[in-house]
């Protein structure tokens, strides 16, 4: 009951700890994380899966960076950076590197074994219409593995905006506000408000994502991607959506 | 198997209470009646579950051996919940406290600050059976904490000193700072302070102490026996108008374990007690050394004891 109360009171739905506010904040520290780490894994991704080589020690490191917890990262990020970095920075970098470190690991695994995975058939009639290795890569290694690279940012978004409320731990805005402050302040109602916000986030960019997945991958091959439940793919897929 | 395990469990417990019930006394195991605290002829000393808590619980326990009262050390029993429960059923018969923390334990609306208030307002609210004796003028208090070169540059020494330049500066502390009398709006409504901005860190933690000594805070919420107070060159700013509550060290007892000895002996290590001491034991403890060495050497050196 008082959960809805502290949903329904106009004050907090104003002014820049609102909620609308916090939502906005929560969401530019996730989209930041996100595209920081798009940009480091899926150029690696594609490396990796072009080559096929280190594919053993990146996975593994990869899949350990996710094992780090995040909270004890942040405040021992926070504690390195201090004396270096100054002003509102040092507050930012180590909120922004645990997301990405979070993030980078599904966008990687499911880029490289996109591109692993990608029907050889095609790569083969490709090359024997004469395509050069690098438009093998980009018309058809790279379209086929679009859908294990979306469900790869899918997931990492998840993990970004479900983290991201490790913020407020470190004196930044974002829905892990209400968490904190209304621990601090014995508010279970705002606690439970704030967590349910994230929830609700959450699942919004869920179904974002589900359309999004549709939209942008090529229609012949979402027969394939439905009945790519080939060992390999899901064996790979697998640690990304824990 | 398990039913006769839990039937001679219960056997046992049934056979000891019928035993202490028979007033034998001398069983320290047995819990006393409501007054009498534990019914052994020692004291059961007991501290929380931190370092500081537990050092000061050291000295006592150590003085009254000096003096000839026979002690028992129960330490690290946990929070305030746990031992002031334990100090009422008689488990425990002395406990070290902070007075403005445990004021608003027993009463959260009080709005006590300043020594006198909180140690009057705490006589009268403290449970029926357990007595506090003097307290010491050491306190493990909140206070609002700059860097020697800030204090210099701007010459501050109070909190007051602050108010023409806390717009200048930034202002670290607890999320419940935010909201809290004993926090940012007290700072506003009492001092007239309005910082440049407040940012939400932790309790006179590492967060705060950090970023104190990096400078991406200028002020920061520690507590005044904090060691780092010390090594990392802060000044505590004095709290002339009283805004956070008073913490001192005071020994709570169980009433009827108290006797002239005792009180005396307590007394005695309550004035001798600084917040300097305090932090400087800190800072021993922090190294690894032994507690109950420490509190044989602040007692040898202030005469309470022979080393």
């Amino acid at each position: 009951m008082n959960i809805l109360s502290w949903f329904t009171d106009p004050a907090n739905w104003t002014g820049s700890g609102g909620i609308p506010a916090q939502i906005g904040y929560h969401l530019f520290y996730s989209a930041v994380a996100l595209l920081a780490a798009m940009v480091i894994a899926v150029p690696l991704g594609i490396l990796i899966g072009y080559t096929g080589r280190g594919e053993a020690l990146v996975a593994g490191s990869a899949n350990a960076l996710r094992a780090l917890p995040s909270l004890g990262l942040l405040v021992l990020l926070f504690l390195l950076i201090s004396p270096i970095v100054s002003g509102k920075l040092v507050y930012v970098l180590p909120t922004i590197i645990v997301l990405v470190l979070l993030a980078v690991p599904p966008i990687l695994t499911g880029t490289y074994a996109g591109i692993q995975t990608a029907d050889p058939d095609a790569v083969g009639a490709a090359r024997g219409m004469g395509f050069t290795k690098r438009q093998i890569l980009l018309r058809v290694q790279l379209p086929c593995a679009l859908p294990l690279m979306v469900s790869g940012v899918r997931s990492s978004t998840l993990q970004i905006v479900s983290t991201a409320t490790i913020a407020a731990y470190l004196g930044l805005q974002g829905l892990g506000r209400f968490i904190l402050d209304g621990r601090a302040q014995a508010s279970f109602s705002e606690m439970a408000g704030g967590a349910i916000l994230v929830a609700i986030l959450a699942l919004v960019l869920e179904f974002t994502f589900a359309w999004l997945g549709r939209v942008i991958v090529s229609p012949g091959l979402r027969r394939t991607v439905s009945k790519s439940s080939s060992p390999i793919s899901t064996t790979v897929l697998e640690p990304a959506t824990t | 198997m398990k039913k006769r395990t839990l039937l001679s469990a219960l056997a046992v417990t049934s056979v000891l209470a019928l035993s202490a019930c028979g007033g034998g006394g001398g069983n320290p195991l047995s819990g006393g009646g409501d007054n009498k605290g534990s019914s052994g002829s020692e004291v059961i000393v007991g501290s929380a579950d931190f370092t500081e808590s537990q050092l000061i619980a050291s000295i006592y326990s150590q003085a009254l051996q000096a003096a000839g009262v026979p002690t028992k050390e129960q330490f690290n029993i946990g929070s305030r919940e746990v031992y002031i429960q334990a100090l009422k059923d008689g488990s425990i018969d002395l406990v070290p406290e902070y007075s403005g923390a445990l004021l608003s334990y027993l009463d959260p609306k009080s709005t006590a600050a300043t020594t006198e208030a909180v140690t009057a307002e705490l006589k009268g609210k403290l449970p029926s059976g357990i007595s506090m004796l003097t307290p010491s003028a050491a306190q493990d208090k909140d206070v609002v904490a700059v860097t020697k070169a800030t204090a210099d540059k701007y010459k501050l020494k109070t909190v007051s000193d602050l108010k023409p330049v806390a717009g200048e500066l930034i202002l670290g502390g607890p999320p419940e700072w935010k909201t809290r009398q004993q926090g940012v709006v007290g700072l506003r409504d009492v001092y007239g302070l309005n910082f440049k901005d407040f940012v939400s860190l932790d309790a006179g933690g590492t967060l705060t102490m950090t970023a104190l000594t990096n400078g991406q805070i200028q002020a920061g919420d520690l507590f005044s026996t904090d060691p780092g107070l010390v090594t990392n060159n802060l000044v505590a700013l004095d709290d002339d108008k009283s805004l956070f509550a008073a913490e001192n060290v005071v020994p709570l007892i169980k009433s009827g374990k108290q006797n002239d000895t005792i009180t005396k002996t307590l007394d005695a290590v309550s004035a001798k007690l600084t917040t300097d001491d305090l932090i400087s034991m800190n800072a021993e403890a922090a190294k690894g050394t032994n507690l109950s060495d420490i509190a044989k050497k602040w007692l040898a050196s202030v005469g309470i004891s022979k080393s």
